[in-house]
């Protein structure tokens, strides 16, 4: 394949980056509103005729057709910054299953977001909000971050980007920064996963000290033929026996290359928001809602999930840091689940059940085998990705126009809408019906794809993660309830009544709402496997339906529905059972609605005991001793230099007197010393 | 009677120590600077002197008095600069209302 596409790709979000942020206050908002969107819709078709030439054109350098099995195809790799021979930061272009699909996901979310933006960042008379721009120019760079992050050729590559999206994701929590709780939002985002990144970045260190490279293909394939590599377990046991022949093969009781893999895992938690470094994630959604159907729902937030998937044969080697990701998966899938149970800003509804969505995807790379159905799990997680993609952001843009005509993010302003936004209703309806995972929408398929890997794994896993999904099921349709039926809608004296958004917030939902019912039956076991096989001999558009482990699949079909009757009965009118069942268990519903208390927690370790205990003795030994010590040295040079400054009389005369006394004593000196 | 190198040598002393006196008790400028052109000619002297009698056969001290000569025109042409422009300002060359330039 020919560079020229893939540089456009990487290229054009960049530029309209420079053009809109350089020269955004010259042009109209129309106008940057529509460079954005246009720009970001020659990416989108530039980057589907990308993945679709990688999936179907069956060209030699994408698919070995003898082994039905999907090559990583690197399409070009500059030598960016060459310090030594082997010390080389290169910047490339990766084309493989995950990348491919993830330049889908990114540029179709991006684009719907970009549209829908024209018509949420402006007021119900459609006065532009300040800094519409500006806002243009973030997304793009954000796009840009994003894009370049999934075609990483190297782990060195994928870093930059990293911390280039979590920049971006800075800037647009706190778009408006004169909301004081945006600025610290936007701040807490941006440490948070800051220290994330430096076990991150540990982890790269640890691995590339090692094996002395940074390049993916050097970890997990073989070259088949120039630039061209096919996956291979072989080339991750090369790199565990690297480590294990190393003069230093193991620390504190666990392998190296466990630690690198751990720490680099790290990384991923605080992208993706697992526990314990999830608490950024919630506040996050005080940006702009589009901002968080793009960043904070489809696409950064699963840069943990990718770079594990990335990683995923050397994970392979070390599975104790699988079995790591797994616990930290299902605990945070749980744990964030219950909190989404008892939130009442719609906005961290759906923030709680993305963490849950995403820990679902690290449950199932951490379950992955090769020996279970192909790694199944792997697959399994890489469509649940795409999928929940899809739906979340449906979900959020949803959110957005129930938040533009209602003007509050808190459901109990809204209650009884599906009379007044119809399309918002039913497209919402779906969006609901996918996350919960009803046949035939995207989420049922993927979801019982990663529950069968589970079942597969362990059944303690299987039995915690399908009552998770039970969760899910619940609380969408109690947000769904709340919002739609409860009670009939009151508009307030002087108001309009709320009613469904211009088209260009519209048409994104309706796009996003078709997606979400057809998204579970792309036949995703062929095109996205672990080592690039085919699952299936050939597909048709029922492969899924067909492939289906029914005694997996009846079950948690049975626990939605089980799940959604609850909830209809429970808040499909307005009736005193909710605040009975709060009443039941005061406890589990105050700690489920005080999120557990992490943020407090996090308040205390910050301010009482890092603060109090470290800073403050630091910030007293650097005020009292070392300035102490330059302050003293200032203050006695001033004083001495205030009691001697008599002898300069400005008496010229005085001072040949001194001289003189001097060259006498020293003459004198001279003498006696001589003598 | 030999002309031992003291006869020199003594005159040379009384000359340096009227110019120290006269520098440090004058209190006019051009007077303190007449005091100091005294002390530079008994140093002079004392070079001519001590190359006379101790090395006979070299120059160095000759010379080296010429170069100081030059250099006691070249700096009594400054101080007589500063002196006048001293007294453009002040109206005055005593050197004790000179008193500006301390701390």
């Amino acid at each position: 394949m020919q560079p020229v596409i893939p540089i456009i790709i990487l290229a054009l979000p960049l530029a309209m980056f420079l053009v809109l942020g350089l020269f955004g206050n010259k042009m109209s908002h129309r106008l940057a509103g529509v460079l954005g969107t246009a720009g970001m819709g020659v990416t989108m078709v530039l980057a589907y005729i990308t993945s679709f030439t990688y999936f179907f054109s069956g060209n030699s350098e994408f698919f070995d057709a003898e082994t039905h099995t999907r090559l990583q195809a690197v399409i070009f790799n500059h030598d960016w910054l060459s310090f030594t021979d082997s010390l080389v930061i290169r910047l490339g272009f990766l084309l493989d299953p995950i990348s491919a699909l993830l330049l889908v996901v990114i540029t179709t979310i991006s684009f719907m977001v970009h549209l829908y933006s024209n018509g949420y960042m402006r007021d119900h008379h459609g006065v532009w909000e300040k800094g519409f721009q500006r806002f243009y120019a973030f997304l793009s760079l954000f796009s840009f971050s994003m894009l370049g992050l999934v075609v990483a050729t190297n782990i060195f590559q994928m870093y930059i980007f990293w911390e280039l999206v979590g920049a971006s994701s800075y800037l647009l929590i706190g778009f408006y920064y004169t909301k004081p709780s945006a600025v610290s939002a936007s701040k807490k985002a941006f440490i948070v996963t800051r220290f994330a990144d430096l076990g991150f970045l540990l982890g790269i260190l640890v691995l590339s000290f090692y094996t002395g490279t940074f390049n993916f293909t050097d970890f997990t394939s073989s070259e088949v033929a120039e630039g061209v590599y096919a996956v291979n377990a072989a080339t991750a046991e090369g790199i565990k026996n690297i480590f294990a022949t190393s003069a230093a093969p193991t620390f504190m009781g666990a392998s190296v290359l466990t630690w690198a893999l751990v720490l680099i895992f790290m990384g991923g938690m605080g992208k993706s928001a697992m526990m314990p470094l999830h608490i950024w994630l919630p506040d996050a959604m005080e940006g702009p809602t589009p901002v968080s159907a793009l960043i904070h729902a489809a696409t950064m937030v699963v840069a943990g999930v990718y770079l594990v998937a990335r990683l995923f044969p050397l994970y392979l080697m070390e599975t104790a840091a699988l079995d790591i990701i797994v616990v930290v998966g299902a605990l945070t899938a749980l744990y964030a689940a219950m909190v989404a149970c008892t939130q009442i800003d719609i906005k961290r509804v759906l923030a709680f059940s993305t963490i849950s969505q995403i820990a679902f995807m690290m449950v199932s790379l951490g379950v992955a085998r090769p020996e279970f159905h192909h790694g199944l799990g792997y697959m399994a997680g890489m469509f649940h990705l795409f999928t929940h993609a899809m739906f979340k952001a449906l979900l959020f843009l949803c959110a957005g126009a129930l938040i533009h005509a209602i003007g509050s993010n808190d459901y109990t302003a809204m209650h009884g809408l599906r009379k007044h936004m119809p399309i918002t209703h039913i497209t919402f309806l779906i969006g609901c019906l996918a996350i919960a995972g009803i046949i035939p929408f995207a989420g049922f398929f993927s979801k019982d794809e990663i529950l069968t890997a589970t079942l597969g794994h362990s059944t303690l896993w299987y039995v915690w993660m399908s009552a998770v999904a039970g969760l899910t099921a619940f609380y969408m349709f109690r947000l769904y309830y709340l919002i739609f039926w409860w009670k009939e809608h009151k508009v307030p004296e002087g108001h309009h009544a709320p009613h469904d958004q211009p088209w260009t917030m519209t048409l994104p939902l309706v796009i996003l709402a078709v997606v979400s019912c057809v998204a579970g039956f792309v036949p995703m076991g062929n095109l996205v496997t672990w080592n690039g096989h085919e699952m299936f001999d050939n597909v048709n558009f029922f492969t899924n339906l067909a492939a289906l482990d029914w005694s997996v699949a009846g079950i948690s079909l049975a626990v939605a529905i089980a799940a959604i009757a609850l909830a209809t009965v429970m808040y499909k009118k307005e009736n005193p059972m909710p605040e009975k069942f709060k009443n039941a268990l005061p406890n589990l519903w105050r700690w489920c609605h005080h999120r557990f208390y992490w943020d407090e927690l996090y308040m205390f370790i910050t301010h009482k005991i890092i603060f109090g205990c470290i800073s403050k003795p630091i910030a007293w030994f650097d005020r009292k001793m070392v300035d102490g010590t330059m302050d003293a040295f200032a203050a006695i040079t001033h004083k001495a230099s205030y009691a001697i400054r008599g002898l300069q009389s400005g008496n010229v005369q005085m001072y040949v007197w001194f001289y003189l006394i001097g060259a006498l004593l020293l003459g004198a000196i001279t003498a006696i010393c001589l003598l | 009677m030999d002309l031992t190198i003291l006869y020199y040598l003594i005159p040379s002393l009384i000359m340096f120590c009227c110019g120290v006196y006269g520098f440090i008790t004058r209190r006019n400028m051009i007077a303190i600077l007449i005091s100091l052109e005294l002390m530079l000619n008994s140093v002079d002297i004392n070079f001519v002197v001590f190359n006379r009698f101790l090395f006979p056969g070299d120059m160095e001290g000759m010379f080296f008095t010429l170069f100081a000569i030059g250099l006691a025109a070249a700096e009594t042409a400054l101080a007589i600069a500063i002196i006048i422009n001293v007294f453009r300002v002040s109206e005055n060359i005593d050197v004790r209302d000179i008193t500006k330039m301390k701390y």
